[in-house]
């Protein structure tokens, strides 16, 4: 059974390589393009893991991951948040933010699979 | 099949030009002083995913200056730094360097660190953090993630060979004797509530952890520990295990449970992390807060029976997938979801589009040709049916054409670069203001219009406005305004430069002319006719070429890149008030509303918007200057008329043009012919083919077309015609008549 993952970037490029990444690996893939957008998906989908950027328009990756925590159907939905930075800090921030692990960005496929299949199976 | 790394890097450098015109947007913004904490915001985000999409592709001069660009930002967002007026002048060069990294890299050129160090060396003036060791230390993350994998993705059984050559020269003792390599065979590990909550499920840590072979795992439950950390896993390896392999399973987890490895291979019952040989950090883990009993195992079934280490590999019984927190539904009906309501298309694909839409015009055309001449009567199904097909065409025409329309927008934000640039070579303080951006015009055309614009814009700030102490002498703002508008006409896309400078200094101007031979000494020329001196060959006003916009390039090479594009350009300017240049361009290169003439027994085709009026000519109103050189009067004022089969070389000049059907065509400039035609035929739009190709440039045709009876016609330049007409020099345009 293939893993969904709703993954949420506004940079075009980034969602290019997630989806690349992904796809012939048995991950079924949805895309949007900010928190806002990704909280619109989450009305018609439920995905088995959700990764997402930080810096964003209208509703960033923080106040994206409260939504997220906020909602009884995903409440313990695992989060991973894509980093430009691999900081103790970053990650500390992630974390008590509710996501559930972080992807350093440029991620390789490997990497980024491990990491989904680390918290979602 | 192309490579779809190589199709993302393309369209990541499509996004990156995307990005910069938003970061020069809200820099504009925040030039203009109306900023608000978005527009930081969206100008942060910009340079941020310039730089996370670089990393990807490893183009390190970009994600480095990207970097302290936006290191720079973040303290203005942060508070930390006030947006001056120098500071958001420099943020305008940096975009204008990270534009230039951004093209080379993608071009797979580099650029002169001497263009980029000055600017890095300026920002590091606002630098707000004391140590600039981290920022690189920072930098130094973004190589490219396949190097740092290594041994991480390596096969479990390369990992046994690893193994086998270390216990050979090794004792077995305890991992702390070789800090270089820890290693382990039992690992205990037990989660805190908090794990629960964070979305991170046991059971797939174990699983990835299976990865690693274990031979045995063991759960312990302790029904007197708090709710959530009341399951203990210790997972038994044959063979030692490197630590950092297992640290990196729980790599997500580390702070929300105990984590603690043993060199034993047979452990106690129950190891208590304080004495197990630990690596993680004791300090790291919230042992002593224990969150609200929330009760999250409620949530989670993990299995309460030992697991077999089958189970933990990859593909595990069916019920390790239904432990999953949250209970996704998963496959099914859910819809996939697009990220954008765009569609990105390969631009040939849109070519061929608008060349069989092409077809499909002449194909209409034909057909509507042979019903014409049918026997068949206006009122049949098949001319009604005709009438609809014909309305049909065109609005599928038009459609296809906007596919490949662009706002200027992106051609505007360059040219304000341009009068940054400008304007700083030429010490004049200059406000370029813009107008109409989101006017769409062909992508082709916006293209090729980069340069000729360019051009104009330099001259705009070096020649058009006065040096600022000229300017406050004569009353003026010190601020020099050049301004840049786009706006649709009459079917055309008329794009204008001007400034608020002199004006054309024209004494000056005809003197050059005269002094490199352009004119006679004695030629009398209307203010207009001095402007167009402009635009000849080889002319050039500057005294001292300036680097900026004396690059050998004269307003003729301008005129001759506007032209190609099938536009005109104009000039009208006022002594002390300024200098307007208009440029004038089709909306599309592909079609062309035209009227088919006939010259000699050959078909023509003269655009329609260079058409002012048709005539018939009578006796009176033709005067003859000389051998083929006739005027006409027209309405009080006297045109040159021209004979299109002379003009073309199809027959010698008439005796006499009474009776003759002419042509008024006007261009930008004023200038006006007559052109004498033996006959008109149609009214119709005609698809451009091109024949530069083929034939080089032909002195007065601009094109073909393929007529609806099959028939090739040229589709003919009159502005070209008018100006290099035989009779042109004998009979100046637009005499006033007395």
């Amino acid at each position: 059974m293939s893993i969904s993952v709703l993954a949420v970037d506004d940079s075009r490029t980034m969602r290019d390589m997630i989806t690349l990444a992904l796809k012939d690996e048995g991950f079924e893939i949805h895309l949007a393009e900010d928190g806002q957008h990704g909280l619109e998906v989450l009305e018609d989908i439920a995905p088995d893991v959700i990764i997402t950027d930080i810096n964003m328009p209208r509703l960033d990756g923080f106040g994206f991951i409260d939504a997220i925590r906020d909602r009884s159907q995903t409440k313990h939905t695992p989060i991973l948040v894509l980093t430009t930075e691999s900081s103790a800090e970053l990650k500390a921030r992630a974390r008590d933010s509710g996501a559930t692990g972080w992807i350093v960005k440029p991620f390789a496929q490997d990497k980024l699979i491990r990491a989904l299949r680390m918290v979602a199976g | 099949m192309s490579d779809p790394m190589n199709d993302i890097r393309a369209s990541f450098f499509i996004e990156c030009e995307e990005l910069l015109e938003g970061l020069f947007d809200a820099l504009q913004t925040m030039s203009d002083g109306s900023a608000d904490d978005e527009t930081i915001n969206v100008a942060f985000r910009a340079v941020h995913s310039i730089k996370g999409g670089a990393g990807a592709f490893a183009l390190d001069q970009v994600v480095s200056f990207a970097h302290h660009f936006e290191t720079a930002m973040d303290d203005v967002r942060s508070g930390k730094l006030a947006p001056s007026d120098d500071l958001v002048q420099l943020f305008f060069r940096c975009g204008d360097i990270l534009s230039d990294l951004v093209r080379a890299a993608r071009d797979e050129t580099t650029v002169d660190a001497a263009l980029v160090d000055p600017v890095l060396e300026e920002l590091g003036k606002y630098s707000t953090s004391p140590d600039s060791g981290e920022a690189e230390e920072e930098i130094s993350d973004f190589q490219p993630l396949t190097l740092d994998l290594g041994d991480l993705g390596a096969p479990a059984d390369g990992a046994d060979d690893d193994f086998d050559a270390l216990l050979a020269s090794l004792p077995p003792l305890p991992s702390d004797d070789e800090p270089q390599e820890p290693v382990a065979r039992t690992v205990v590990f037990r989660p805190e509530p908090e794990l629960y909550k964070s979305g991170n499920e046991p059971l797939f840590l174990l699983r990835s952890l299976g990865e690693l072979r274990p031979s045995a795992v063991r759960l312990d439950f302790d029904p007197d520990s708090a709710p959530g950390a009341r399951m203990t896993w210790t997972v038994e390896f044959d063979d030692p295990v490197k630590c950092e392999m297992v640290e990196e399973v729980f790599e997500f987890v580390q702070g929300l449970c105990t984590l603690s490895f043993g060199s034993d291979a047979s452990p106690r019952e129950s190891v208590p992390a304080e004495e197990a040989a630990g690596t993680f950090a004791p300090a790291d883990l919230p042992m002593d807060k224990i969150p609200e009993p929330a009760s999250p195992t409620s949530d989670v079934a993990p299995p309460l029976a030992t697991i077999d280490p089958a189970a933990t590999d990859e593909d595990g019984p069916a019920e390790a997938t239904t432990a999953m927190p949250g209970g996704a539904p998963k496959g099914g009906a859910a819809p996939k979801n697009m990220a954008s309501p765009t569609v990105r298309v390969d631009l040939s694909r849109v070519d061929r589009l608008v060349n069989l839409v092409g077809e499909l015009v002449i194909n209409q055309a034909m057909l509507s040709q042979s019903v014409a001449q049918s026997s068949l009567g206006s009122n049949t199904a098949i001319t009604s049916g005709l009438e609809e097909f014909l309305q049909l065409t065109r609005d599928i025409q038009e459609s296809v054409m906007m596919i490949r329309a662009q706002p200027v927008k992106s051609l505007f934000q360059r040219m304000s670069r341009i009068v940054r640039e400008a304007s700083a070579a030429v010490g004049k303080k200059v406000v370029l203001t813009t107008d109409g951006e989101n006017t769409e015009i062909d992508k082709t055309v916006i293209e090729r219009l980069a340069d000729p614009l360019t051009h104009m814009i330099r001259n705009a700030v070096d020649h058009g406005l006065e040096k600022t102490e000229d300017r406050q002498a004569a009353g003026k703002p010190a601020e020099g305004q050049v301004r840049l508008s786009a706006s649709h006409k009459s079917g055309r896309v008329v794009i204008e430069v001007s400034d608020d400078g002199g004006g054309i200094n024209r004494p000056k101007v005809r003197q050059i002319a005269i002094d490199k031979g352009l004119i006679p000494e004695d030629a009398a020329l209307t203010d207009g006719e001095i402007d167009q001196l402009l635009f000849m060959p080889g002319f050039s006003t500057a005294t001292t070429v300036s680097n900026l916009s004396g690059r050998g390039v004269g307003m003729d090479v301008v005129k001759n890149a506007i032209t190609a594009l099938g536009g005109r350009i104009s000039i009208t300017s006022h002594a002390g008030k300024g200098t307007t240049f208009s440029i004038s361009l089709p909306l599309t290169l592909a079609v062309l509303d035209g009227m088919v003439v006939s010259v000699a027994g050959e078909a023509l085709v003269m655009p329609l918007n260079a058409i002012v009026e048709t005539l018939t000519l009578d006796g009176e109103s033709v005067r003859r200057l000389g051998p083929n050189s006739n005027v006409v009067l027209v309405r009080e004022s006297f045109v040159p008329l021209l004979d299109l089969g002379v003009e073309l070389g199809y027959r010698a000049p008439k005796e006499n043009y009474a009776g003759a059907i002419a042509l008024l065509s006007g261009q930008e400039d004023g200038h006006r012919a007559a052109l004498v035609v033996d006959s008109i035929e149609d009214q119709r739009q005609v698809v451009i083919k091109g024949i530069q190709d083929s034939y080089g440039r032909v002195p007065g045709v601009a094109a073909a077309t393929i007529l609806g009876d099959g028939q090739i016609a040229l589709i003919l330049d009159p502005s070209d015609l008018i100006q290099n007409s035989s009779g042109q020099s004998r009979a100046p345009a637009n005499i006033e008549a007395v």
